[in-house]
């Protein structure tokens, strides 16, 4: 019992000592009704849709998503179009191809095995698009990012007129959850820049919970599949672990000691 | 080891033992007499053992799928999350695994430090345990640079720098890890082939580890030498198996939440990142488990110093059976030591945090302080404790305190015993 006790007081201390160094360092981020979270979290498909669309409208000129397939956009667990609607969106996307047998490069609509389209060649070309900085690849962005899904999503709605006494050079913008502060990317939304399939009222705070939602599904594809196989596999070792516990009274009953 | 014949039933079952006595070994483990008043304390062998082989056969899976290639590293790896048939779930495994690992390594030395498993005559199963985990810390380390992460190629970097401290051939031997003038693509394939290799080695010391426990016994809560076999003792099987089954399933579950959970908790966000020469994260942090060696590394302000301060403190372990100078082993019967235990415990725990933030201000105190106490408890209170200190009278066997006998008994009983001792 005093053993426990010790155990839950250091577990006490630095759980508090944690919280006091994080709180005086980190802005706090906005937070919403994820759909993901939790143990039988799950994504909401509309919202999957309506974030493909934000980022092919909108961050997909900057931004490459070089791990992610126009197939997956058809599979479980994912924004699920039908295979027929992939493969139409596949088909808008021009890829270049070869070498053919006349060792020409060549350009052909996208199949459903093909990755998503960059945007720029390579880094360098990015790079000179962008005044020098390289806009991040966006596949696993919300798992790279510290904050992960509440920290992207506060991000595009951080913009802010910088306070005074802070100057911004050409081509930065002041973000109040940026690290810094200081951002080399404009402020991509803004209310009704993207006309939605679905008629949803497209508000910068509802494209950035679309478009995150999105993100978080590139960075966790099988999201889904995870959360379901792991709430059966618990429940199968809390039953076995029962009885065990019960078989384990019957063969430590036959020795007189407590167990 | 053979403490009683055995010949096997079947004719065929003795043609093939009188030739390679595999089942007398069998039997040996199967028999093995074990003190019946283990606590689950005790358990972390059996569930350590359920770890290096787990990391043996997702390892073995992801190596099948992985390129080591700094061109490729990072996007096989995103292949395997992706595409490969539950490979998430595998490499999930894996890298919350090494942590696992390294949570029922720290319980089970600390219950070793709490019992003085490490005494007479135990010294060769600790000191080989020392080595699994010098062993564990270089696999865990080489493991985390193969996703090709930022944290991946920054902590190579820093690990592998600090060699660089040793004078006149420092910067040498360096260029030799890396194989060439930084940490580059030979760094990345000499420490895929060395993460592969070490895991078997491991495995081949755990089984010395375990025959070397199979020589004197096991330890037990009280502390106490007793006769094998005996009242006092359990057959390995169905004892022992059923109650280490037991607590692993517990431990399944507490690794399950993380695996299906929280998949990513343990780890670090810039990870996730590709790993890039030209930009240096804001902070190099390495995982969590290496944490207090690498504020002990920290808080010396030579670099050289601080690499020896950071290696003694994991080599000191292995001097520990001739450092503690008490006869009894068990804590339960040295209020003394009990608590400087609990004090080395809060230290090391202090020491992982402040780890884990940037070495400056209060933090750089606190580690300095630390660090000292940490050396202080294993080179000056540990052996001094042994002459100054007044222990408790001990028991005869544990029978009388498993049986609940009063304790006032036991220990007028006991009186004759601590003379002996």
């Amino acid at each position: 019992m005093r053993f426990l006790l010790k155990i839950l007081s250091l577990t006490i201390f630095f759980l508090t000592s944690s919280g006091i160094s994080n709180s005086a360092e980190k802005v706090e981020y906005l937070k919403t009704d994820w759909s993901f979270k939790g143990i039988f979290g799950k994504f909401d498909r509309g919202s999957l849709q309506r974030g493909y669309q934000v980022y092919t409208e909108v961050c997909s000129s900057c931004h490459s998503m070089k791990y992610v397939s126009y197939r997956n956009l058809a599979e479980k667990g994912g924004p699920e179009f039908s295979v027929q609607q992939a493969k139409a969106i596949a088909a808008s996307f021009e890829v270049t191809d070869g070498p053919n047998a006349d060792g020409e490069m060549f350009q052909r609509p996208g199949k459903l095995s093909d990755k998503f389209v960059m945007p720029y060649e390579n880094v360098k070309a990015a790079q000179a698009a962008n005044g020098g900085a390289y806009p991040p690849d966006m596949s696993v962005l919300v798992k790279a990012r510290g904050g992960g899904a509440n920290y992207i999503y506060s991000l595009l709605q951080g913009y802010e007129d910088p306070p005074a006494g802070i100057t911004l050079d050409d081509g930065v913008y002041y973000n109040k959850y940026m690290y810094g502060n200081k951002i080399k990317m404009a402020n991509p939304l803004s209310d009704g820049l993207v006309e939605y399939a679905d008629g949803t009222n497209a508000t910068v705070e509802q494209m950035s919970k679309d478009i995150t939602t999105f993100l978080m599904w590139t960075a966790e594809p099988h999201l889904e599949a995870r959360h379901q196989m792991g709430f059966k596999a618990i429940i199968y070792l809390i039953i076995l672990t029962i009885l065990v516990y019960f078989s384990m009274k019957r063969i430590w009953s036959r020795v007189e000691t407590e167990i | 080891m053979s403490d009683h014949d055995y010949t096997p039933k079947s004719k065929a079952g003795k043609w093939f033992n009188d030739r390679l006595p595999l089942l007398t070994l069998a039997n040996h483990l199967t028999d093995y007499p074990t003190p019946k008043n283990l606590n689950y304390w005790w358990t972390f062998g059996g569930i350590l053992t359920f770890c290096l082989i787990t990391q043996i056969v997702t390892g073995l899976t992801l190596a099948m799928h992985y390129i080591a290639h700094a061109d490729m590293a990072f996007e096989s790896v995103e292949h395997i999350m992706r595409d490969v048939n539950y490979g998430w779930l595998i490499r999930y495994i894996h890298a919350n695994g090494a942590s696992m690992f390294f949570l029922a390594v720290y319980i089970h030395i600390f219950r070793s430090l709490f019992y003085g498993s490490y005494k007479s005559p135990r010294e060769i199963i600790w000191i080989i345990g020392i080595i699994i985990y010098l062993l564990m810390m270089a696999a865990a380390f080489m493991g985390y640079v193969l996703p090709w992460g930022q944290m991946s190629f920054w902590g190579a970097t820093v690990i592998t720098n600090l060699f660089s401290a040793i004078p006149l051939v420092g910067e040498g031997i360096v260029t030799w890890l890396w194989g060439g003038y930084s940490v580059d693509n030979p760094t990345l394939t000499r420490f895929f082939t060395l993460h592969y290799l070490i895991p078997f080695l491991i495995l081949g010391l755990v089984v010395l580890h375990i025959w070397a426990l199979h020589v004197p016994g096991n330890n037990n809560p009280v502390g106490i030498d007793i006769k094998k076999p005996s009242k006092d003792t359990v057959p390995f099987h169905p004892y022992i198996v059923i109650k280490d089954g037991f607590a692993l399933l517990m431990f399944m579950i507490v690794f399950a939440f993380f695996v299906f959970y929280t998949p990513n908790i343990l780890g670090h966000a810039d990870n996730y990142i590709e790993a890039d020469p030209l930009v240096t994260p804001a902070h190099i942090v390495p995982e969590w488990y290496l944490l207090p060696f690498y504020a002990i590394l920290r808080s010396v302000p030579d670099k050289l110093l601080g690499v020896v301060a950071m290696l003694s403190a994991i080599l000191i372990l292995a001097a520990l059976p001739w450092l503690d100078t008490s006869k009894i082993r068990s804590a339960v019967f040295r209020p003394l030591y009990k608590q400087f235990y609990w004090i080395l415990v809060a230290d090391v725990l202090i020491l992982g945090y402040v780890g884990a933030m940037p070495a400056e201000g209060l933090y750089l105190l606190i580690a300095r302080i630390a660090t000292a106490y940490y050396f202080i408890h294993f080179l000056i209170i540990l052996p001094l404790l042994g002459y100054k200190e007044k222990t408790l009278p001990i028991p005869l066997s544990i029978t009388e305190p498993v049986l609940g006998g009063t304790p006032n008994l036991a220990m007028a009983k006991n009186k004759e015993s601590q003379k002996i001792k």
